[in-house]
């Protein structure tokens, strides 16, 4: 019996460290790819993590970049966990961001922060919102697939961006909006503490990071959540449980744009102060990977948003050495490893 | 070739610290129908599941044949001519009967087409030679449980299985139904066919099989001849005391109609008439059985009472409980009302496989203010009416039950005990609905869920059972109607039903004539 006891414990660090493992697996194939381009591995991994962890600024970075994909990551893990795959990350994102920019921009200048900031906060988050609200109407309504229309939408929403850049909010010439109101502002971590110096994260970081906590305590500890986990994983009993299965299809979704909306208020509030056209390409895309793989978990989706924030930041540093299509690979690879490693776990068991 | 076609040396099968089987050890003639019995979590399921390699064993050793054999995998059994059908089904419903049967071994034309044709040649040889006629073009979704389990075997059948295992075959279907599995199974006995058969019916053991295995607490207690064996030594054997096999019960006293049914029509979204003016209605204090084949309209009235017909079905007629009329309502409005119902298939509508005990206890429930607080739930509240129902509805599992265990992991019958627990147990219960209640539970609790049948019935509780064993709705029952093409074809008035229980077995014919 102690035996046993031991191999549950064994087997138990083994799965906490199987992700670990798979990334160090990907790191040791991206070594593989830059040998073979004839650069040193060691070099230019140590310049990298040197370049990210080693600095105030480069820590600031992968935080920043960071933020968004823990938001549209948890835009894909939400409705996921009521059976629902959301891959409109990317257009809520950004008509959540042109709808900030828009309204930041018409505040009136000597708004005070107390009043601009929560006023752009709610229009990013009702851009996106009212973007995803689409896809929930087809899919209650008429019993679309919110997958079809999700990325449909997402190229509705890049057209529509570039259209209202051109010719409604933009300045003429340019490919960027007006500049916000100085009010909706957010407020640099660096002009607040001092650390992490001359980078862009911002306070949206920690609400990014609240809002992962509240959505894990939403989905494990509230009715909702426990409603929500029933519709996803079984439709049908749902429905005889007494549960309104439309009702979680639709606010899971609707919320899940609001998340990914968010994404507008790190990059309009707390960096740019203005929407410049492909601003926020790409985020939406990234979060359906952060979200997938953890499994979903609200929680563990802030770790996996910081290893991608440190790959895509790290692929920057060392940019000029190797190629940026290198560390996407080891991007790739991290994922499939992960993924990989998960599965042929679970059938060893 | 060995007269002996499997053999169990020893079988271990541990789930963490607890044993679902210990030393097991019997063996199985070639050509024999050999029954295996015992309690809810004795371990059946999972030694067969042993035996089709889903499960390796931690000690022990099969002899397939007269072989030692290390089963692997399905695939592996497959080959080596083990089929199993399983308790819960393996179907792919929207797919039809043919391609669910050559599915993972489909036949190929010119190299890559599929060659369908072939296997429905197949198909009608093997349903010929064995009594198991089916209609290939059907989705298998749209097929009664019964002929659900016709697929199953074929399938077995088609990939030349010669042992075959069946896991509480007999849970789902209808006494005509039941006739024609044993039939066919003793039909495929007799050519050299092994068949293993987990029920917890006794009479099907002495009627059908050749031996019988039991166990108890995943130990085998005894193998003896089936002619040897009455059900009362088979239950002693299995449970360890005497079991009462009829519940007793007295005379009901019925008061106001609480649920009354006029005149139903049913048609379902492709035309078909499934409930054709069916009338009843269910007084407090009463327990109005409806008897059945299969098919005949008790799933959709099911849905209907519980509000949930299917997409695109039209209905007409008037259904009212206490005067309210209930057609248009969800089932949460009807539930609040003081409904409860247990349906017929617990894996699909009643329990969520992934979720814990104690979240499938208040499943459909959840919503009630005892178990919340001002946020989520009222865990402690929660815990211990969890704990109350499983030791009240005494449900067994690995690890001495914990609330927080899967109910996956629970054996199929305390599954049922769960949802049982949970639908009996709601308060300001009026009416209570139940579907199959007891199927897959074994004998002991059988009796123990009958009695609280009853039990809530003598608090003046409306109970309307719908059940495919005769004999339980002679034994439930105080007003029976039998139920045939979507309509009440004749009832039993509750004079006529106690006086008929007197010879059961005669009544059980009576209304067999009624339901065909
Ligand atoms: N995967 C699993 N993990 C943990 N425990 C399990 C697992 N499968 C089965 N068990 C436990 O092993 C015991 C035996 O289960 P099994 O399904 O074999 O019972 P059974 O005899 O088939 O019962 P029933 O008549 O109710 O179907 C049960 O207590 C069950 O809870
Ligand atoms: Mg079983």
């Amino acid at each position: 019996m102690d035996k046993n006891q031991t191999r549950m414990n064994t087997s138990k660090y083994l799965e906490a460290s199987r992700p670990i493992l798979a990334v160090l697996a990907a790191f040791l194939l991206g070594g593989v790819l830059i040998i073979a381009i004839g650069k040193n591995p060691v070099e230019i991994y140590g310049k990298m993590f040197s370049m990210t962890l080693g600095t105030g600024y480069g820590v600031g970075q992968v935080l920043f970049r960071a933020t968004p994909l823990v938001l549209t990551g948890l835009a894909v893990a939400l409705p996921f966990k009521a059976g629902l795959f959301n891959i409109g990350g990317e257009g809520q994102a950004a008509i959540g961001t042109i709808v900030c920019a828009a309204i930041g921009a018409a505040l009136s200048p000597s708004l005070s922060p107390m009043l601009a900031i929560p006023i752009g906060l709610i229009a990013a988050m009702l851009g996106g919102a009212s973007w995803a609200s689409i896809i929930a109407l087809l899919k209650t309504r008429f019993g679309v697939s919110e997958v079809i229309t999700s990325i449909m939408l997402n190229f509705t929403a890049y057209a529509l961006v570039g259209y209202l850049i051109t010719y409604q909010f933009g300045i003429e010439g340019t490919m960027r909006t007006v500049e916000i109101s100085h009010g909706a502002f957010m407020p640099r971590l660096d002009a607040l503490t001092g650390l992490f110096p001359r980078s862009p994260v911002n306070l949206s970081l920690f609400l990014a990071l609240a809002l992962a906590t509240a959505v894990y305590a939403v989905v494990y500890k509230t009715k909702y959540g426990y409603e929500l986990r029933a519709v996803g994983l079984n439709l049908e009993a749902a429905r005889y449980a007494g549960i309104n299965t439309n009702f979680h299809v639709m606010t899971s979704l609707i919320a899940a744009g609001a998340l990914a909306g968010l994404v507008g208020a790190n990059y309009v509030m707390g960096y740019k102060h203005y929407y410049e056209a492909g601003g926020v390409n790409g985020v939406g895309f990234l979060g359906i990977a952060v979200a997938m793989l953890v499994n979903s978990h609200p929680l563990w989706i802030l770790a996996s948003a910081l290893l991608f924030g440190l790959l895509d930041y790290g692929g920057l540093t060392i940019n000029a050495d190797v190629s940026k299509e290198i560390f996407l690979v080891v991007q790739a690879a991290v994922i499939l490893f992960v993924i990989a490693s998960q599965k042929a776990f679970k059938q060893m068991e | 070739m060995s007269p002996t076609a499997i053999e169990f040396k020893g079988i271990t099968k541990r789930f963490g610290d607890f044993y679902a089987n210990r030393s097991v050890s019997f063996s199985v003639e070639r050509g024999s129908i050999h029954a295996v019995v015992g309690e809810n979590g004795a371990g059946k399921s999972t030694l067969m599941k042993i035996l089709y390699g889903l499960y390796r064993p931690d000690a022990g050793d099969l002899v397939i044949n007269g072989e030692k054999r290390r089963i692997a995998s399905p695939a592996h059994a497959i080959e080596l001519g083990i089929g199993m059908v399983h308790q819960h089904f393996m179907l792919v419903e929207p797919l039809t009967v043919v391609e669910n049967i050559m599915l993972g071994d489909e036949p190929v034309k010119n190299r890559v087409l599929i060659d369908r044709q072939k296997t429905v040649v197949r198909l009608f040889e093997l349903s010929e030679k064995f009594g198991l006629s089916i209609s290939p073009y059907e989705t298998v979704g749209s097929l009664s449980v019964g002929l659900q389990q016709r697929v199953e075997i074929l399938k077995l059948l088609y990939r030349d299985a010669t042992i075959l295992i069946l896991d509480e075959p007999t849970a789902v279907l209808t006494p005509i139904e039941t006739e024609q599995l044993f039939k066919t199974l003793k039909s495929l006995a007799k050519v050299g066919n092994t068949i293993l058969i987990i029920t917890h019916k006794l009479d099907e053991v002495l009627r059908l099989a050749d031996r019988v295995s039991v166990m108890r607490q995943g130990e085998l207690i005894d193998t003896l001849p089936a002619a040897s064996a009455t059900k009362e030594t088979l239950a002693r054997l299995m449970v360890g005391r005497d079991v009462l096999l009829h519940v007793e019960k007295n005379d009901a006293r019925p008061n106001d109609e609480i649920l009354s049914i006029k005149n139903i029509t049913y048609t379902d979204a492709k035309g078909v008439k499934r409930l054709d003016g069916l009338s009843l209605s269910v007084r407090a204090g009463e327990i109005y059985g409806i008897a059945g084949v299969e098919g005949n309209g008790q799933s959709e009235l099911l849905k209907l009472l519980w509000g949930m017909p299917e997409e695109g079905a039209t209905v007409s007629g008037s259904v009212a409980f206490s005067e309210t009329p209930i057609l248009g309502k969800t089932p949460r409005e009807i539930a609040a009302l003081g409904v409860s119902h247990v349906p017929e298939d617990r894996l699909k509508y009643a329990v969520i496989n992934s979720f814990s005990i104690s979240d499938n206890i208040i499943f459909g429930r959840h919503y009630e203010r005892d178990f919340l607080s001002a946020v989520g739930f009222n865990l402690k509240k929660l815990w211990a009416f969890c704990a109350e129902m499983l030791s009240l509805f005494d449900v067994r599992s690995a690890k001495g039950v914990s609330p927080n265990e899967r109910i996956g992991n629970l054996s199929g019958g305390n599954q049922q005990k769960v949802v049982t627990a949970r639908e009996l147990t709601r308060p300001n219960l009026k009416l209570l609905i139940l579907a199959q209640p007891t199927r897959g539970v074994d004998i002991g609790a059988i009796e123990f869920i009958h009695r609280k049948v009853i039990d809530a019935r003598d608090k003046n509780i409306a109970v309307l059972l719908i059940s495919a064993e005769l004999g339980e709705i002679i034994s439930l029952a105080d007003r029976i109607g039998c139920i045939y093409k979507g309509a009440i074809r004749k009832e039993f008035s509750q004079t006529e039903v106690a006086k008929r229980r007197e010879t059961p077995n005669e009544f059980e014919k009576q209304l067999g004539q009624f339901i065909t």
